[in-house]
């Protein structure tokens, strides 16, 4: 959905996001590397099931929620991207159900 | 939690943007030992965010940003020379109001104390329910720009911008010459607004350069091939499982756009809750129609250990922030012994002058942009109000009609506000749809109660604080909230976010 201007010159790191290897600039957050793809989906609502993705970007609005490295809950506009890093989009309410 | 524990600086100032920076800075400068927490990793907040990142390496992205963004780098520089302790990438999950702080970052979480609290955590996006906010493609607009200057990502989907206000146009801006247009600007300032605003025209005047420069920003987008559609109502976002189309009424005439980006944006609001939190008082702002923490002059507050500063407490933009920033810091240092008031008021002159003469801008862009009513209390009873938990405006009234008065009572009913976000998205609207169906001031509605944590802290994080029995038993039901008010801890055992 979101394209970078420009990338000669950053160091990439590898993540994986729900499984598959993508190449981001390191320094990047969670939410922006997802919002750089063609999916920006990051979770399913607790309630209702359906998709949601990223919307503020300044850590109030609590859409962005991913599993990262396991951990349930976490904002992905507020976590930065490392090397080997696995992201999962959450079901639901999370913890354990991915 | 406070009351025991010796104080680790004489001055904790909460956020990095352009009134923190000020604060910190003002106050290190007259002696006072000062730590600015904040959750980025470099200093700049919302509006200079990634400042010293783009101004040393990115001269693509600075030409893009723009004059106004680039002042940030100073500010940035005064910061880092003025000694202040910059604990970066942490988050303050507890504040009371005799300068006790929780805070959890890169180390861990842990408890500290300061002699004085400043408070200058800025301004978010008023929310705007309307019919599939939720969905995927609907964003807010200063995401958009979070992007950019973060990232250095731009829209490459068909675009479309909804909304009111100066950055709307400042962004539009900025996606042109970014080479990256949105297709069009559906505008929503009601029609009316403007006879309202001319008789505050004038005050406004000491701000002309600023006037005419957003007149310069419209026509340069316009001649992008940027449609800009005024007297926008109505609008619905539609899509299967992503945002398809947006639909939206001018004068009655049904019209609809395909996108896959909408990019919303219904000017900005205080960040109320920290400072409430810790006990101050906030008060309904007419005006703005926000809540805002009750301040004097220099920021303080109905606490004696806390002031407030910036967008925080009433929006005024960056310069009148950086200003309400080093008056506050100014007064610490006067409060906390280190110069006498003659001493403060005289290095405090230039940035009362400042906030003077920027209060006659903010008066007019307040009147001209004040939202519509329609996106303060959504007419339509499905739209969803509360993301989280998906409550609707039509449930709200629903149990308006029941009796219930207020927003706590509300959430009980039906969990709005009960969900991660802790009401930050859907409060205003909630008040002031209640407000609506009981024929009252909001005011008289209130807002919603927020309960520490206030942000993600998880149970291994607190058992781990050193020597901190004691006081987690004296914060008492900490991760799972209390009375059934609320549900805070987001990362607790059971994981789970509802």
């Amino acid at each position: 959905m979101f394209k970078r201007l420009h990338e000669n010159g950053a160091k990439k790191v590898r993540i994986f996001v729900d499984g598959a290897p993508t190449e981001v600039p390191a320094g990047e957050t969670v939410a922006a590397a997802l919002l750089a793809g063609d999916d920006v989906h990051c979770r399913t609502s607790s309630v209702s099931g359906e998709k949601r993705a990223p919307h503020c970007l300044i850590g109030v609005c609590f859409e962005c929620l991913v599993e990262v490295d396991g951990q349930p809950n976490r904002q992905a506009c507020m976590t930065r991207v490392a090397d080997g890093m696995k992201v999962r989009r959450q079901q639901g309410a999370g913890g354990g159900a991915a | 939690m406070s009351g025991t524990r010796e104080p680790d600086c004489d001055l904790a100032v909460i956020g990095g943007g352009p009134a923190g920076l000020a604060a910190a800075a003002a106050a290190a400068a007259q002696g006072l030992s000062t730590v600015l927490i904040d959750e980025q990793p470099v200093p700049g907040g919302q509006i200079y965010r990634n400042i010293e990142g783009i101004s040393g390496g990115r001269p693509d992205l600075a030409r893009i940003l723009g004059d106004d963004y680039g002042y940030g780098a100073g500010l940035a520089q005064a910061f880092r020379a003025s000694g202040a302790t910059h604990m970066a990438e942490t988050a303050v999950w507890e504040l009371d109001g005799a300068g006790g702080l929780g805070v959890i970052g890169p180390e861990g979480a842990r408890l500290m104390r300061a002699r004085r609290v400043i408070v200058a955590v800025g301004a978010m996006e008023r929310p705007a329910p309307r019919p599939g906010w939720t969905l995927p493609g609907v964003m807010a607009l200063g995401a958009c720009q979070t992007l950019l200057k973060q990232a250095g990502q731009v829209p490459d989907v068909p675009t479309v911008i909804v909304g009111s206000g100066p950055l709307v146009f400042l962004v539009a801006k900025q996606l042109v010459e970014a080479g990256a247009p949105p297709r069009a600007i559906l505008e929503t300032t009601p029609r009316s607004n403007m006879g309202r605003a001319v008789g505050a025209l004038p005050g406004a005047l000491g701000s002309l350069g600023d006037i005419l420069k957003g007149l310069r920003w419209i026509g340069q987008i316009k001649r992008a091939g940027v449609v800009i559609e005024k007297g926008v109502e109505g609008v619905r976002f539609t899509g299967d499982g992503a945002l398809a189309r947006v639909e939206y009424r001018i004068g009655g005439a049904e019209k609809s756009r395909d996108a896959a980006l909408a990019l919303v944006h219904e000017g900005v609001v205080p960040n109320y809750q920290l400072a409430e939190a810790a006990g101050c008082q906030v008060v309904w702002d007419e005006v703005q129609l926000c809540w805002r923490t009750r301040a004097d002059a220099w920021g303080a507050t109905s606490q004696d250990a806390i002031a407030v500063a910036g967008d925080c407490v009433g929006i005024g933009g960056a310069l009148a922030a950086e200003a309400a920033g080093r008056l506050a810091g100014l007064d610490a240092a006067h409060r906390l012994g280190r110069i006498d008031a003659a001493k403060r008021d005289s290095l405090a002159a230039e940035a009362h002058r400042t906030i003077a003469r920027l209060a006659g801008v903010r008066r007019f862009l307040d009147l001209l942009y004040r939202p519509a009513e329609e996106v303060l209390a959504p007419p339509d009873d499905d739209t969803l109000l509360c993301r989280c938990e998906e409550v609707t405006a039509g449930e709200i009234r629903r149990v308006a009609g029941l009796g219930c008065p207020g927003p706590n009572q509300a959430k009980a009913f039906t969990r709005a506000g009960m969900g991660p976000c802790q009401g930050r998205m859907c409060g205003l609207a909630v008040s002031t749809v209640l407000a609506r169906a009981r024929g009252v001031p909001v005011a008289e509605v209130g807002h919603y109660r927020v309960r520490p944590p206030l942000k993600p802290v998880t149970v291994d994080q607190l058992a781990d604080m050193a020597g901190i029995e004691a006081e987690v038993a004296a914060l008492g039901g900490l991760p799972t909230g209390s009375d059934g008010d609320a549900e805070p801890a987001l990362e607790t055992e059971g994981g789970g976010t509802r």
